[in-house]
């Protein structure tokens, strides 16, 4: 498989149990592919996988180059990013320091001011609360940081554990919207999510986890018509 | 007990606490970002009390060959290590950190030894000398089991204590040592004598902690640091490494105990082994901060050194006892306190 990011019969494993099993996918170059599935599928763990959080076997391809071995920090070097499921805010911190240290994996820092100006462009609710500590702000709100934390190390591929968990359906919706807008800046985005009809609304493609496997792909606008997906996950009969 | 000797009391307590502040922040800096109860602290406040005195006395301290020993070992491990992830490539770097830089350090000293410096670059070669033992020592003893649990981090720890009052023993020798006064100025200040070493001492406290808040707040190392201590897996996806952020942190503490060495030679007689006592006093000062805060852990220090001050006028023998017993309501005051925040964060 090619692309800018690729996976290739990734299995993960936790002890002796496969929590995800001989997993492949691809994203190409400005694309947001979305994976949905249950919970307990092993989404979570499959980003977790990919950032290097957790060990895996198989091949991890990242702009052509085999990043498996590589540590978290040096995939975040070469602008690999994720939001994880539970944020993992520096919730003692500042906004605006939360964000500057989103930054902290450039060499060059001579553009973080301009970065920092276009985040609070696009949240403007952050700029206003940047001498807020993170763990005061409301659940959309952290959510907001999270992504504007990310985009400060100017990703290549932005990797989306679950943005609109717990969150109220307008928030998911400008959450969504946010989403969409960053393909404009060319990131990649793989974006996990057990809303599946927003992920795939706003994704190109599409991969369904189910029990760690990959049961099934296509561009996101074909499997949203799908009518086993509309049973299983889109809330239709 | 007359208000003229309360003031005395105060005034030594409060420079004797100073030292334990210094000690106590940089034994929570190095626990928050490296969840290591880093017992040795004394010993390093020790050992650089032990080393100006060597330098005030125109020998070269065994310090020197500690370093060297140390940085032989650490390079070592650091190659095997490499060797067995595949990342030679990261070697030229690991040799410039931890062999180049330590003998550099070590070399320096000896040749700046033989000039017969004064006593302000005497200090300067004590601290240049000292600081690199801790991160050295991070590297070969706790880097390998950084992953481990904070008892078992704590087990190393107390052995690692161990370990060097031997070295001290070795390297240092058994006698004793008091430095020369830094100063011999002295100030009354509402009828009491202050002296000037106590006065750097304060001085010096309040500095270094100064210093340590603006690092933490107006530079991106420091704030780097801070994130590690609030969230560890967050800090990583920032692309933080844990252990540099940890050799930073050992850093900075290392120098905050030689200074509390360096402070502390001239007031008391320093031996190979009298950090234990330094470093557990400074412990129970930053238990009364919860291991987490920089002002907590400095005010419960000026706590035990005003406590440890009173108690040496009421029963000199009982002091350690006082200070120690002080332990035992802290404990359980912090025990229901987290309790509370565990059911708080349950609900």
């Amino acid at each position: 498989m090619s692309g800018m990011f690729s996976m290739t019969d990734v299995t993960v494993c936790y002890d002796n149990v496969e929590a995800v099993r001989n997993v492949s996918l691809s994203i190409e170059e400005g694309q947001i592919v979305t994976v949905i599935g249950p919970n307990g599928a092993g989404k979570t763990t499959l980003l977790m996988a990919a950032i290097g959080l957790l060990a895996s076997r198989g091949r991890l391809l990242f702009q052509g180059n085999d990043i498996g071995r590589m540590s978290v920090e040096d995939r975040v070097e070469r602008r690999l990013c994720l939001v994880p499921e539970k944020r993992e805010l520096f919730s003692d911190m500042s906004v605006a320091d939360n964000l500057l240290l989103g930054s902290y994996s450039l060499r060059d820092r001579s553009g973080v001011q301009k970065t920092l100006d276009e985040v609070y462009d696009r949240f403007p609710r952050l700029k206003e609360r940047q001498r807020q500590a993170a763990g005061t702000l409301s659940g959309g709100e952290r959510q907001m940081l999270a992504l504007g934390r990310a985009l400060m190390a100017k990703p290549k591929l932005l990797m989306l554990d679950e943005p609109s968990l717990g969150l109220a359906p307008l928030i998911v919706r400008e959450i969504f919207r946010t989403i969409a807008s960053l393909r404009d800046l060319g990131v990649s985005i793989l974006l996990v999510e057990q809303n599946a009809r927003a992920a795939l609304e706003t994704a190109d493609y599409g991969y369904v986890l189910e029990t760690g496997e990959v049961v099934q792909s296509g561009p996101a606008k074909d499997l949203i018509h799908d009518p086993r997906l509309i049973t299983a996950y889109l809330g239709g009969h | 007990m007359t208000s003229d000797i309360a003031a005395i009391l105060a005034i030594d307590g409060i420079a004797t606490g100073a030292v334990y502040a210094l000690v106590a922040i940089g034994t929570v800096l190095i626990f928050t970002v490296t969840r290591v109860i880093f017992i040795p602290f004394g010993d390093i406040a020790a050992f650089t009390a032990l080393t100006l005195a060597a330098l005030d006395a125109k020998r070269f301290p065994g310090t020197g060959a500690l370093v060297v020993i140390l940085a032989c070992l650490a390079t070592l491990i650091e190659i095997i290590s490499m060797v067995r992830s595949g990342e030679l490539r990261l070697l030229p770097r690991a040799l410039l950190f931890y062999l180049a830089l330590p003998l550099a350090v070590v070399g320096l000293a000896w040749l700046a030894m033989r000039a017969e410096p004064p006593l302000a670059v005497r200090l300067v070669l004590a601290l240049m000398l000292i600081t690199p033992i801790a991160p050295l020592l991070d590297r070969i003893v706790f880097r390998p089991i950084a992953d481990g649990t904070v008892l078992l981090l704590l087990t190393v720890s107390v052995a690692l204590h161990f370990a060097l009052v031997g070295l001290g023993l070795l390297f240092f020798g058994p006698e004793g040592v008091r430095t020369e006064p830094l100063t011999s100025l002295s100030t009354e200040l509402a009828g009491v004598l202050i002296s000037g070493q106590t006065m750097l001492i304060v001085i010096a406290a309040l500095v270094f902690s100064g210093l340590l808040y603006l690092f933490f707040d107006f530079t991106l190392v420091g704030k780097s640091l801070r994130a590690t201590a609030v969230n560890r897996t967050g800090s990583r996806l920032m692309g933080i490494r844990p252990a540099r952020a940890g050799t930073i942190a050992y850093l900075l503490g290392s120098l905050m105990a030689g200074v509390s060495g360096i402070l502390i030679a001239p007031v008391n007689t320093v031996f190979y082994d009298s950090g234990f006592l330094i470093g557990l006093k400074a412990f129970v000062g930053a238990i009364v901060g919860g291991m987490t805060s920089y002002p907590g852990a400095a005010i419960g220090a000026v706590g035990v050194g005003l406590l440890e001050s009173f108690a040496s006028f009421e029963s000199s023998a009982l002091k350690d006892v006082i200070v120690f017993s002080l332990l035992i309501p802290i404990l359980i005051w912090r025990s229901l306190a987290s309790l509370h925040s565990d059911e708080e964060i349950e609900e």
